[in-house]
């Protein structure tokens, strides 16, 4: 294979070295000839099975990551479109995120009931559901419905913005669109996911505190005291640290798929659909890493 | 009245003596098996307004993304303001590129923004960032320029293809370049916006004092402001002169241009 690769390489450096050496410049037709054949020895370089094309994906979105940590930390520090960014992020996916918390948290309260109270352990209940919920639902759950909220619409924005030329547009005008497009998304969903998380942890909690109350009476104190008695530091902290890394994963596919996006409007569709299907695929992922972390250092 | 292709005939011998803005030498660009650009060799002076003419899909576009820095190209020299391209770094060749005014076809306007965010966001964005009295003042320049001075607060939603053209025309001249270049500035208009867009580049071409390159397909709006017409074929340049040499050619497919 590499015999391979080297050959072809050798190919194509021996190609450019006649031209170089060509002539005569402006026989535009004998040039024709020689960029035909480059062109050949390229196309034969070219990715022809699914694991080729797989590991070439997996080296763009590398490189496209690296360029993220590169154009971080340079100046100009977009701060005016980050915030902006946070807000359209944050703020408005409230609504969306408090109605699913809650719902999650009376239904997980509800279905789980009748099997605690089988085994006799119906006050574990609410300490139970908070574990659960802060651990795993909430963090996971969330971090889905901003993939599906927040995911998807930064790929279609940047998509739509590739089509209609607005990227070349920031181009030529000599701004660095992938500073003030790309960065400033991919901050503002790794610092707004957390804050989105502890929301719908809350909401989750109060929701489950309904449910409680549905078949029984438990006081708000006696409810909140078994479930804080019932979490500890290793609970909260990496629960919390996991979903930096899923806004990241959230805002990164987002933004790669947006941004590198083609063929015209049909790609504005692809790059949403394809946003929203790998990000929540990159959550189970890094939950995944995440917990066999946690396990690993808490044993 | 004195018509557009004796003055410019005129103005185009003035400049032959003036500095050299773009000089392209044996430049080639292709996108995988397809080869737009062959072997393109021209040298476009200050202060002279280039039509460039061809068939769709003969490389004019392409061109002028190689000259702004959308497209790199594959070999040969291309030298702007007299800096070789190929020899540039990035932050050198974003510097370049804001002395570099480009239309696009579709104006390619940021929707999200009103017409005053639009001219704002370029500037906003200047290594020396204009005080707020300043912007006020070179957005209230260039929307008069344009003839878009009511319609700073809507949106480019709201606009017509013609303000939506004059729009994109504004947000370039903004930044007070010194090379413009216009992809079918006049591309889908009817033949009144049409002229009165042609016009504006020539008014644009005396205000601004740049150097303008225009692709096109509307022979009028050739007319109007060439005084050079540079003819495409193949990726390579086919014929060169100026509008009425080129309407008299012996060549039958350039006359076929202009007929």
């Amino acid at each position: 294979m590499e015999k391979r690769i080297s050959n072809k390489s050798q190919e194509i450096q021996n190609l450019n070295k006649k031209d170089v050496e060509s002539p005569n410049h402006a026989d535009a037709n004998k040039k024709d000839k020689i960029v035909e054949r480059r062109q050949t020895a390229r196309e034969a370089d070219k990715p022809d099975t699914t694991l080729d094309k797989f590991f070439i994906e997996v080296a763009l979105v590398t490189l496209f990551t690296l360029r993220f940590f590169k154009e971080v930390f340079r100046p100009r520090f977009e701060v005016n479109e980050t915030l902006k960014q946070s807000f359209l992020m944050g703020y408005a996916s409230l609504p969306l995120v408090a109605i699913t918390g809650f719902i999650i948290g009376l239904v997980l309260t509800i279905q789980t009931r009748p099997t605690l109270a089988g085994l006799g352990a119906e006050s574990w209940l609410p300490a139970m559901v908070a574990v659960s919920i802060i651990r795993e639902i909430g963090p996971v759950i969330t971090a889905l419905i901003f993939a599906g909220k927040v995911g998807s619409g930064i790929g279609a924005e940047l998509a739509s913005m590739n089509v209609t030329q607005q990227i070349d547009a920031m181009k030529v005008s000599g701004t660095n669109p992938f500073k003030f497009l790309v960065v400033t998304r991919i901050l503002a969903a790794t610092l707004m996911l957390p804050l989105l998380v502890i929301f719908a942890d809350m909401v989750g909690l109060l929701g489950s505190f309904v449910g409680c109350n549905l078949e029984g009476n438990v006081s708000t104190q006696l409810f909140f005291v078994q479930i804080i008695e019932s979490l500890d530091f290793e609970d909260l902290v990496p629960a919390v640290i996991k979903t930096f890394f899923f806004g990241f994963a959230v805002g990164l596919v987002g933004c790669y798929k947006g941004y590198n996006s083609d063929k015209g409007t049909e790609g504005v569709g692809q790059a949403a659909n394809s946003a929203v299907v790998f990000a929540s695929l990159m959550v189970f992922v890094i939950d995944m890493i995440a917990v066999q972390i946690t396990s690993m250092l808490q044993s | 009245m004195v018509t557009p292709e004796i003055t410019n005939q005129n103005k185009s011998d003035a400049l032959k003596e003036g500095s050299v803005v773009i000089e392209m030498k044996h430049v080639r660009k292709s996108f995988g098996k397809n080869y737009v650009l062959r072997d393109i060799n021209l040298v476009i002076h200050k202060g002279e307004s280039v039509v460039i003419l061809g068939k769709s899909g003969t490389g004019k576009s392409v061109l002028i993304k190689c000259i702004v820095g959308l497209n790199d190209i594959d070999d040969g020299t291309l030298i702007i303001l007299g800096q070789d391209i190929s020899e540039l770094k990035r932050d050198a060749r974003n510097e370049l590129r804001k002395k570099i005014g480009f239309l696009f076809q579709s104006g390619a306007l940021y929707d999200s923004m009103t017409v005053r965010g639009n001219l704002e966001f370029p500037l906003k964005r200047q290594a020396k960032r204009p005080s707020q009295t300043e912007m006020d003042h070179l957005i209230q320049e260039a929307l008069s320029q344009v003839g878009l001075s009511a319609a700073e607060n809507q949106t480019p939603s709201e606009l017509s293809g013609g303000m939506r053209k004059r729009l994109g025309l504004a947000r370039t001249l903004i930044l007070k370049p010194e090379i413009m270049l216009y992809d079918e500035p006049t591309t889908g208009l009817d033949p009144i916006t049409s002229k009165e867009i042609s016009k504006l580049i020539l008014k644009v071409q005396k205000n601004y004092d740049t150097t303008s390159i225009i692709i096109t397909h509307d022979i009028e709006c050739a007319r109007l402001t060439a005084n050079r017409i540079i003819v495409i074929q193949h990726g390579a340049c086919a014929a060169e002169g100026s509008y009425t040499e080129l309407l008299n050619s012996k060549n039958a497919w350039v006359r076929s241009f202009f007929e």
